[in-house]
């Protein structure tokens, strides 16, 4: 039971950190029609950004929690930075032209970015310091949850909801979903389409850059290479939720995330993604639009 | 009001529109007649900012406004219900509304020309939750002429308001245009197939054929000549 409980957690914890990067991906194909394959680089991005960031910082002697926030801020605003410039510079020019130049365009930024990264700090494996603090309120059940983890959980819970809540009731959510639905009609509204767009990458690698930071101070070392792996993981959550459906993308990384936890503990850890990609066969097989995800939209 | 000098409108290599010129005086009602394919959407698109120009200019009330972004357009009070309606499928029928205030900051008169529509189409009021999507066609030119209403427009560029609807409901719906042109001085640019019904509304008609004015005189005169009641009016 312990072990179930155990494996549980962990799940819900990968789960939480695929949901942050895999709305990205899906606010993205919802709004432009998408897949901005260089999202998992934001991720990668939000990591080293934290690391500097927490580095200079512990040099100061700042407490954990404020590092862990400011960190983190940095991070969101750094790699906002960054989604904000990739879709000026890689989409926008190309918004009108065929579905295939923007994805040609979208990986050859992904390449760029790694390469970039590698050039700019290393090759290696670097250790990343654990931000977040121990909670002494855990302790009696260490064996199945730990403070990261929780962490982890609450943050994007939090940051979900609000996403959430953003979308449903603001004005600016409101605009971004009749982009989605519209783009058109939206202009003749008197929507600026193109700052929603921007909008759109900002928030999604702000939202990635968070999962970045924690998930990386949780394993404790990170390389150029992180933003790849993550990136697939994510997008095979929102593709497995229904590409373009918020609700989706979080019920399909919850979905990978205890897969790949139960999965690992009971079988073996060696077919983690195994079980993942065939979870994604199964559902491309049985369910072409994802769990949520509405049939027969033609977008690719 | 508004008026178009000279305007050329190509889409890649296919140019849609000739020279195009014609002038809406403040509180007409003015209607643009024309075949499938005679450019009648796009002289619309050109206006609303959608599709620009690469010769010509269009004035609003006597200032440059060619090559304004469409927000800035809908700022000035230039609104259009475009062909096919353009409901937003997902969101309800009061977001879409809201939608149609979009640029408005006056929140309480907002919600007093929310409750206008709902008076005008009671129909909107009882599906307000409803998706937009969900609404036969009828009631979504209602939506799609209340959320252009929400900016309380200036100028209401309207594109085939009649299309696919009953003609009972074609009757209503432009009883209502007259009365907005009417009760708020609304100025009208109409596009229609169903052109004997545009010239009994209209102050002003123009014929546009192959993406060039062929003709413009008042509704009356239009009504009487020959060239036109044999091709638009079935006479
Ligand atoms: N996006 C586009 N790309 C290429 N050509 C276009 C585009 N939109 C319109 N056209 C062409 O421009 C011409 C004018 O089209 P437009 O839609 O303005 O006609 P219309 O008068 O509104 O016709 P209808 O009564 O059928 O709505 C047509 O020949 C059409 O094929
Ligand atoms: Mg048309």
């Amino acid at each position: 039971m312990e072990y179930f409980l155990e494996l549980l957690f962990s799940g819900l914890t990968r789960g939480a950190i695929y949901a942050l990067i895999a709305l990205g991906y899906t606010m993205v194909y919802g709004i432009i029609g998408l897949i901005n394959f260089a999202h998992g680089e934001m991720y990668m991005i939000g990591a080293f950004t934290a690391l500097i960031v927490s580095s200079v910082l512990s040099i100061y002697g700042l407490p954990l929690p404020a590092i862990l926030v400011l960190a983190a801020l940095a991070a969101a605003i750094w790699a906002g930075a960054y989604g904000f410039t990739v879709e000026r510079l890689a989409y926008r020019p190309l918004r009108d032209a065929p579905r295939l130049a923007p994805l040609i365009s979208a990986i050859g930024m992904s390449i760029f970015l790694q390469n970039y990264v590698l050039l700019a700090q290393t090759s290696d494996f670097v250790p990343f310091p654990s931000l977040v603090p121990e909670f002494a309120f855990l302790e009696p059940y260490g064996a199945i949850v730990d403070s990261s983890g929780l962490t982890i959980l609450a943050v994007s819970t939090l940051v979900m909801t609000a996403l959430t809540l953003l979308i449903k009731f603001t004005r600016t959510g409101k605009a971004m979903r009749a982009t989605a639905q519209d783009r058109k009609m939206a202009l003749l509204v008197g929507i600026n389409v193109d700052r929603i767009i921007s909008l759109t990458f900002v928030t999604g690698s702000a939202l990635a850059a968070v999962g970045g930071l924690l998930i990386a101070s949780h394993i404790g070392q990170i390389n150029f290479a992180i933003g790849f792996i993550a990136g697939i993981k994510a997008f095979t959550a929102a593709v497995l939720g229904g590409i373009g459906s918020i609700p989706g993308a979080v019920l399909g990384s919850f979905v990978l995330g205890l897969t790949e936890a139960f999965a690992t503990g009971y079988v073996s850890s060696d077919y983690e993604d195994v079980f993942a990609f065939s979870l994604l066969v199964l559902i491309l097989i049985f369910r072409p639009a994802g769990l949520l995800g509405k049939a027969a939209t033609e977008k690719v | 009001m508004l008026e178009l000098r000279g305007i050329d409108v190509a889409y890649g290599s296919i140019q849609a529109l000739h020279q195009v010129s014609l002038r809406v005086g403040p509180g007409e009602i003015v209607t643009l007649i024309g075949a499938n394919g005679a450019g009648k959407t796009t002289t619309l698109m050109a206006i609303s900012g959608l599709v620009p120009p690469h010769r010509g200019e269009i004035l609003f009330e006597g200032r440059p406004i060619t090559g304004l972004a469409p927000e800035a357009l809908v700022r000035l009070g230039i609104c259009q219900v475009p062909e096919g309606r353009h409901i937003f499928p997902e969101l309800s029928v009061a977001e879409n509304l809201d939608l149609g205030a979009f640029l408005r900051r006056d929140r309480r008169q907002v919600a007093v020309d929310r409750e206008q529509v709902y008076r005008l189409f009671p129909v909107l009021q009882q599906r307000r939750h409803q998706p937009g999507g969900t609404l036969s066609g009828g009631e979504q030119q209602m939506l799609a002429i209340s959320r252009a209403l929400m900016a309380r427009p200036r100028l209401l560029l309207l594109d085939e308001p009649s299309m696919g609807l009953a003609p009972l409901m074609t009757k209503h719906l432009f009883e209502i245009v007259a009365a907005i042109n009417k009760e708020q001085h609304t100025t009208i640019l109409l596009v229609e197939q169903n052109a004997n019904l545009a010239l009994q509304v209209a102050d002003r008609g123009y014929v546009l054929e192959n993406g060039r004015i062929v003709m413009h005189d008042t509704a009356e005169a239009l009504r009487r000549t020959p060239a036109v009641q044999s091709a638009y009016l079935g006479i």
